[in-house]
């Protein structure tokens, strides 16, 4: 299997304080890979290290091939990414942020009509394919953001809690989009609190007080902590946090 | 005497072109927990507005406590508790600062009404010489809980109090919820987690700016009117796209390690076709719905009525 | 009264804990001020002088030592004669010459009484200023050294002339108009954005739902605004005295009365922007554009109003920083009284009035 995060040891220090400490992990192509903590257990820094948004203190890890240290600009043309704060323009049409995001990353013209045509279709917006992303549900900016971050087919592609205050529905059909681009080959690294969710990973890890406490497949975790779902384990782990600021 | 009374409430924004609450009408009953339970943008915080006499509606009445939303709007903030959505505190002020800055305003003392608060506050207490701004997200709650009950109101209002926040905290948060209802307080609370919902006396399902349903959770979850399995096998979204594709499937969705399937056909039938696409070691068990699945359903049918069709 | 207390202290803690806050309040008044002072200071001290000894006696000599002693001069040029000044001007080498007239001691002993002529360049108003300060007290100190020898006190009168700026404009001109801004700035965009951010945290709500009053909301938001804009007065008042040697003509009272007027027009403004708009960006911006560029471009302080076209002209008298810098400038620098500005102190008054009524009209006691 083909690995494309590697992380070794990864530590990020704010002054005595340690936001990441030794995490080690492998994430393998094609993956669904769930990364899960309670509020403040150290997800966002180490998503954001391997992002190549901020340098770590130590350890080593590689995104894509690419060293974190070294080479973060490279990182960046390799992968995605989508926070809860979407990255979309609100006083664009659906059309005009896909064409912005197709130019961003140096998509032809061609490429991007084709683009365009795709994710319409895919979406099923092709009656609002020229409003403004403004007046979109909020469970449909979410899926045209992520289409939007995966539209020049990164290797990888990570998503900071994706489906938060989405309805059911709607975080279902957006799954949808998520196992399809699986399927495709591009790697999903992935953090949420609907622990629901972690059960549609191929792996998950849990962060407590920025170590990882447990890495193993949904069915994996429950068997090993002897309990019905996935959120009896988290809960498990969580409660031992001694740390409860972010 | 119901504490909260809604008849009829109507409420349409930018002169009536956005439409968001149409004609809703329920009761709460004094002391009773109801969760109001739907998406962003479903209408919900609107209701609280409403409610909380931020907000005249457009048509119809609704009362607090016995006391009119428009008319007796000064009565009700006197009796009402109240967490906005996103509510945030004063970030540069810290626990304590917050605490007796909204005491104030609410014209008691921490001290007066602090064992409504103790539970929660006890919690607080190691970290009240540290700014709102520097809590983690379950902290945040815990004290803006702590500050909408300073002043030991008959009726609180939380808009969606857990959003963002951890499992962990979650879960404590209501606990407390809990103990406050044992203290007779009528509390109204909204959410997006349907595992949420459960823990409440009843729910009213709304969406679109209309209430689907008000009953309790079990009542809600029997109501379900088809038969629901739980599938499982080792190729999960291969086998979500196959039986998807089946004609007699009405619902197939991801539901924790399983898929949750309504069907038309028969139990057999289906099995017979998943072993023709390939699928072995299958799982497949009737289950009992949860709030859940009537909520997907719920909001499947108005999907597929809009036409927006999005296999 | 104990609501309105705490929540005085709750705006005080948030403005002495917000960095940014602080910075807009404090720091820009003083780098404003400062930035003027210091470079008046740092030039003052080894300022180039030029030096025309027509006299060549005991008296020139012994003040032309005093001045070369002095840390504040450096003597550059000795020139011979009065016609190679304006050359030593114009190069831009020296700051200020003295000229010694021929029999200069002889006229001293005989008539007590004999005459300086100090040439400076007036084209920065300060320096040029500060630095005939120093002549003249390095001269006044020589007088009162051969003074105790006789009884009659002898007297030298230092003739200055100013070059290139003959009225000093500038510092003077330059203070009311920073004044102005200040208590503008400070208050118009302090009040707008402390509300709006209330607005955007969702505090708002839980005030508006809680029994307090929303005129003690707005009272309690606008008092520490006030004492801040006090304070920032008081400094900048010290600094133009102190720094810039800008004596308040006229009565302290009064001009700190008519500033009051000015920070409650500006508080009752910022009030009015907060109940329009949304966000903190939104509330800066409208601050922005309706106070600072105004008062800048339309006050009279840095450009001439009477040189505007005519339909500048009549937008300026919308400027509430154009009444206030006319009252400071009669108050300040000319020494006048109430009676010479009744007239613009009424102006400003129905300003505030007009911006109090419509923004409490505009706040609103729920949402929307």
């Amino acid at each position: 299997m083909e690995t494309v995060i590697k992380a070794n040891k990864l530590t990020k220090r704010f002054g005595d304080f340690v936001a990441v400490d030794e995490i080690t992990f492998d994430v393998y192509k094609g993956e669904i890979f769930g990364f899960l903590g309670a509020n403040g257990a150290g997800k966002t820094t180490a998503m954001r290290m391997l992002c190549g948004l901020s340098t770590p203190t130590s350890g080593e890890a590689t995104v894509a091939g690419f060293d974190v240290f070294t080479q973060p600009e490279e990182i960046k043309k390799n992968i995605g990414y989508m926070s809860q704060k979407f990255s979309l323009y609100e006083d664009l049409s659906v059309l005009e942020n896909i064409e912005f995001y197709g130019g961003i990353y140096g998509l032809s013209r061609s490429e991007i009509r084709e683009k365009n045509k795709e994710l319409i279709s895919k979406l099923g917006l092709e009656k609002e394919a020229n409003n403004l992303v403004r007046s979109l549900p909020l469970g449909w900016k979410q899926k045209l953001s992520f289409l939007v971050a995966i539209v020049h087919q990164p290797k990888i592609v990570f998503l900071d809690e994706p489906t938060g205050g989405v309805d059911p529905y709607m975080r279902r059909e957006f799954w949808d989009l998520i196992y399809d681009a699986a399927d495709k080959g591009i790697t999903i690294f992935v953090t949420t609190h609907y622990l629901d969710e972690a059960e549609y990973c191929n792996r998950v890890t849990i962060m407590v007080d920025g170590k990882i406490e447990a890495l193993d497949s949904p069915g994996g975790l429950r068997q090993k902590f002897g309990v019905a779902s996935m959120d009896e384990v988290f809960y498990k782990l969580a409660r031992q946090a001694k740390r409860s600021a972010d | 005497m119901n504490a909260i009374e809604l008849k009829n409430i109507t409420k349409t924004y930018n002169k009536g072109k956005v439409l968001a609450v149409d004609d809703v009408s329920f009761s709460i009953a004094e002391g009773e927990m109801f969760g109001l339970i739907g998406p962003d943008g479903a209408g919900k915080s609107s209701i609280f507005r409403m409610l909380t006499t931020l907000l005249i509606p457009d048509k119809g009445t609704a009362t607090v406590g016995g006391y009119d939303i428009v008319k007796d709007f000064k009565a009700i903030r006197g009796i009402l508790g109240y967490m906005p959505g996103r509510f945030s505190l004063y970030q540069d002020l810290t626990v304590e600062e917050n605490l007796s800055f909204f005491a104030t305003v609410f014209e008691t003392s921490i001290e007066e009404n602090y064992n409504l608060i103790k539970d929660i506050y006890v919690q607080l207490e190691p970290f009240k010489d540290r700014r709102a701004g520097k809590l983690s997200g379950g902290m945040k709650q815990k004290l803006a809980l702590c500050c909408a009950l300073i002043h030991k109101p008959k009726v609180l209002f939380l808009d969606e109090p857990t959003t963002g926040v951890d499992v962990v905290s979650r879960k404590e948060f209501w606990e407390m919820l809990k103990r406050l209802k044992a203290q007779g307080i009528t509390i109204l609370v909204s959410t997006s987690y349907m595992d949420e919902a459960t823990l409440c006396d009843r729910i009213g399902l709304i969406l679109g700016g209309k209430l689907l349903s008000i009953a309790s959770p079990e009542d809600t979850v029997k109501a379900y009117p088809e038969k629901l399995y739980a599938v499982k096998a080792p190729a999960m979204y291969k086998l979500l796209n196959d039986l998807r594709s089946h004609d007699c499937t009405m619902n197939c969705y991801t539901f924790g390690e399983y898929l949750h399937l309504s069907t038309e056909c028969g139990e057999e039938e289906i099995r017979e076709f998943l072993a023709e696409s390939g699928h072995t070691d299958l799982e497949f068990k009737p289950v009992t719905p949860t709030v859940e699945d009537c909520f997907i359903r719920l909001l499947k049918v108005q999907s597929d009525g809009n036409g927006n069709k999005s296999k | 009264m104990k609501q309105l207390l705490s929540f005085v202290k709750k705006e005080f803690y948030q403005v002495f804990r917000d960095p940014k806050t602080l910075v807009m309040l404090f720091g820009l008044p003083v780098v404003q001020i400062v930035l003027f002072g210091f470079a008046l200071t740092n030039e003052l001290k080894n300022a180039n002088i030029a030096v025309v000894d027509n006299a060549k006696d005991q008296a020139s000599q012994q003040i032309i030592n005093k001045i070369a002693g002095s840390e504040f001069f450096n003597i550059q040029k000795v020139l011979t004669s009065s016609s190679e000044i304006d050359a030593a001007f114009k190069e831009g080498k020296i700051k200020l010459a003295v000229v010694f007239p021929v029999n200069f001691y002889n006229d001293l002993m005989h008539t007590n009484k004999a005459s300086i002529q100090v040439i400076a360049d007036a084209s920065d108003p300060n320096t040029a200023t500060q630095l005939t300060n120093y002549i003249n007290t390095i001269v006044s100190d020589y007088q009162s050294q051969l003074s105790p020898n006789s009884s009659v006190p002898y007297t030298i009168i230092p003739e200055v002339r100013m070059l290139y700026n003959p009225d000093l404009k500038g510092a003077p001109n330059f203070v009311p108009g920073v004044m102005a801004m200040v208590l503008l700035l400070v208050c118009v965009m302090m009040t707008s954005v402390s509300i709006v951010r209330e607005k955007e945290l969702g505090t708002m709500e839980i005030l508006l739902v809680s029994p307090v009053k929303p005129l003690m909301v707005i009272v309690a938001k606008a008092i520490p605004y006030l004492i801040l804009s006090w304070i920032n007065l008081a400094a900048i008042l010290l600094l133009s005295v102190y720094a810039l040697d800008l004596p308040i003509k006229g009565s302290l009272f009064l001009l700190v009365a008519e500033s009051t007027l000015l920070i409650i027009t500006a508080l009752s403004l910022g009030l009015y922007i907060s109940t329009v708009t949304k966000s903190q960006q939104a509330a800066m911006f409208a601050s922005m554009l309706g106070m600072m560029l105004p008062t800048m471009l339309l006050s009279g302080y840095m450009f001439p109003i009477e040189n505007m076209p005519v339909v500048l002209q009549v937008l300026s008298n919308i400027v509430p920083a154009k009444w206030y810098y006319i009252i400071v400038k009669d108050v300040m620098l000319k020494g006048l009284g109430f009676s010479a500005i009744w007239k613009e102190t009424l102006i400003l008054m129905g300003m505030t009035a007009f911006f109090i009524v419509v923004a409490l009209r505009n706040f609103k006691i729920r949402l929307e």
